[in-house]
């Protein structure tokens, strides 16, 4: 780290860090300029003139928005399945001991070291060979649940482990079923894990393009839109519709980091512990 | 006695459905395509299983270049992500104070906009009459006819650009977490700034560089986005290769002995760096704990 020479002025890190920043997020800008852009031929490309046509009308492209609904309908329904069998999966692995709790847990984690190209791959392989089910609709939502089912666990796992087992005891002591004591005890414990599981479910669904793409069969969802368009045209509509995508997905960020801290909030008996958070100065 | 086995059970139960989703549709896959990189045939004729293990020799020897590109291209851009992030990790864990998660949302933002449309962002920004070349132009580092686009350092930036985040949120997390009295402890044994970086702050935060660097690396060198978008077929890499020979050619077994090739290359690569940076990374966690 030459930013962090010896004696080096503290100011030059903070610039360097944030050129980082301005890196990250000058695409996204741009994205969201371009969308105001009046373009000249097929390319979104060069800035023509400010213009708010496309966003009058952002599903004037043929075939836009049947592709934004199968991406929305995919990602809803592949949530739903991959956050219920998550749960389900985390619960079994940090709740009990059980013979062949490691070899799952390891069984798990192999799918997210698994480059997606092959994760692609292999489940086309398997229905070319099986022939059942047709390729389309149902054959993406199967790869959505299984590549989202990993970090459901994951992220479900995380939030299990520093959980009260003895808040559990109590509601059985007091005389709670099974079904009561998860219902009314540890579902809404763990509730703030299997949903931002869900939000994670659901934001990685509606980007995938590459598993999607072995296995689509003629079923188009915005990714792929975008990739059959990227040689041919790309209409400013596009970058309307990411645009609003990236609006919801922000909207949907603040509410649940702004809902997590009020839930904390209330939830919060144990006293703050003393602040560390500042760098020491060097002495 | 009943009730003492349903107890017994319920954990496997519980497994049963996500596990069998998995096993369905990733282990099982993935055996069938094994099986598929080992027969010969054409589409045209069908594939026949012949146990032809000359596919992976053969796949080898074909798409070298390619292999080697995308380990370089992975490695190129895991080790920018590093220069870039860990600054910026660092920066936000200890100076971002009451700002910390408003600036770790903002890292990961570029995540909010589809990953096509942020590798089309790039093709825009770097494109021949972008501001980008131009610039660059008349200072001189590229020259007049010179180009960005459909070169490997449109390729590098943008995979680069694509994986960031991947690097920046564990350096993020295992920097958070150092205890702030180690680094005054150095201090106050007269450690220099740059001592105390590469002897406290570096070691702890070991497993965020292993976990950024794992995380960044594994992705990009299956890609094969960036590559098409942003290059040519002199830029491809194994990703194009695989999509190309499975969804256009239909050479069914040799995409898929390139999948296992791939697999197994990484896995190696994966190993040689856990060694490397593992141990330590095993020795940072230890000397928080205590």
């Amino acid at each position: 780290m030459t930013a962090l020479r010896r004696r080096g002025p503290d100011w030059l890190l903070n610039v360097y860090a944030g050129l980082g920043l301005i890196y990250l997020l000058v695409p996204i800008a741009i994205i969201i300029v371009f969308s105001f852009n009046q373009p000249r031929g097929r390319f979104n490309f060069i800035w023509q003139e400010f213009s708010l046509n496309a966003w009058k009308d952002p599903f004037a492209v043929p075939g836009i928005g049947d592709a934004l609904r199968n991406s929305l309908e995919i990602a809803a329904l592949s949530t739903l399945g991959a956050t219920i069998l998550g749960t389900l999966t985390a619960l079994a692995l940090v709740r009990y001991e059980f013979k062949g709790r490691a070899p799952v847990n390891f069984f798990i984690f192999i799918p997210l070291a698994t480059p997606e190209v092959v994760l692609g791959a292999a489940l086309l392989s398997n229905f070319l060979n099986l022939g059942t089910p047709q390729l389309g609709f149902a054959t993406i939502l199967i790869a959505h649940i299984m590549f989202n089912l990993s970090f459901v666990v994951i992220t479900v796992r995380s939030r299990l482990i520093g959980f009260d087992r003895s808040l559990e005891e109590a509601a059985q002591d007091l005389g709670a079923t099974p079904w009561e004591t998860f219902r009314l005890v540890t579902l809404p414990l763990i509730m703030p894990g299997v949903v931002s599981a869900a939000l994670l479910a659901f934001a990685l669904s509606i980007d995938d393009f590459v598993i999607t793409y072995f296995n689509n069969g003629s079923t188009i969802t915005f990714p792929l839109f975008i990739w059959g368009a990227a040689r041919v045209a790309i209409p400013p509509q596009i970058y309307v519709i990411a645009t609003m995508i990236f609006l919801f997905t922000v909207a949907m960020m603040l509410i649940t980091v702004w809902q997590q801290r009020r839930a904390e909030k209330m939830a919060a008996v144990r006293p703050d512990e003393p602040e560390l958070a500042a760098e020491p100065a060097p002495a | 006695m009943p009730a003492r086995l349903r107890k017994a059970a319920l954990p496997y139960l519980l497994l049963l459905p996500g596990l069998g989703w998995l096993l369905l549709f990733f282990a099982i896959p993935l055996g069938i395509m094994f099986l598929e990189s080992l027969k010969t045939g054409t589409i045209d004729t069908g594939f026949e299983l012949t146990w032809a293990f000359s596919n992976y020799t053969d796949a080898l020897s074909d798409y070298n270049e390619q292999f080697l590109r995308s380990f370089e291209y992975a490695g190129l851009a895991t080790l920018f992500a590093l220069l870039i992030g860990y600054p910026l990790a660092y920066v936000i864990a200890f100076r971002g104070g009451r700002y910390r998660n408003a600036l770790l949302l903002l890292v990961i933002v570029p995540f909010f906009v589809t990953y096509l449309i942020r590798t089309l962002s790039w093709e825009t920004i770097l494109s021949d009459s972008g501001l980008v070349v131009s610039t660059l132009q008349t200072i001189g580092i590229v020259s007049e006819e010179g180009r960005l686009l459909d070169t490997t350092v449109s390729v590098v930036a943008g995979i680069t650009y694509n994986y960031l985040p991947f690097m920046i949120l564990p350096l993020y997390a295992s920097l958070e977490r150092i205890d702030k009295r180690m680094l005054e402890a150095g201090y106050d044994l007269y450690g220099r700034r740059r001592d105390v970086f590469l002897r406290v702050t570096l070691p702890l935060s070991m497993p965020g560089v292993v976990a950024g660097t794992l995380l960044t690396f594994i992705p990009a060198a299956g890609d094969f986005i960036n590559a098409e978008l942003l290059g040519t077929p002199r830029q491809f890499m194994i990703g194009n290769v695989i999509q190309s020979r499975y969804l256009e050619v239909a050479d069914y077994p040799t995409a898929a002995a390139l999948s296992f090739l791939l697999m197994a290359f990484m896995l190696i690569i994966v190993l040689i760096w856990a060694r490397i940076a593992g141990t330590e990374a095993l020795l940072g966690t230890e000397g928080e704990r205590k």
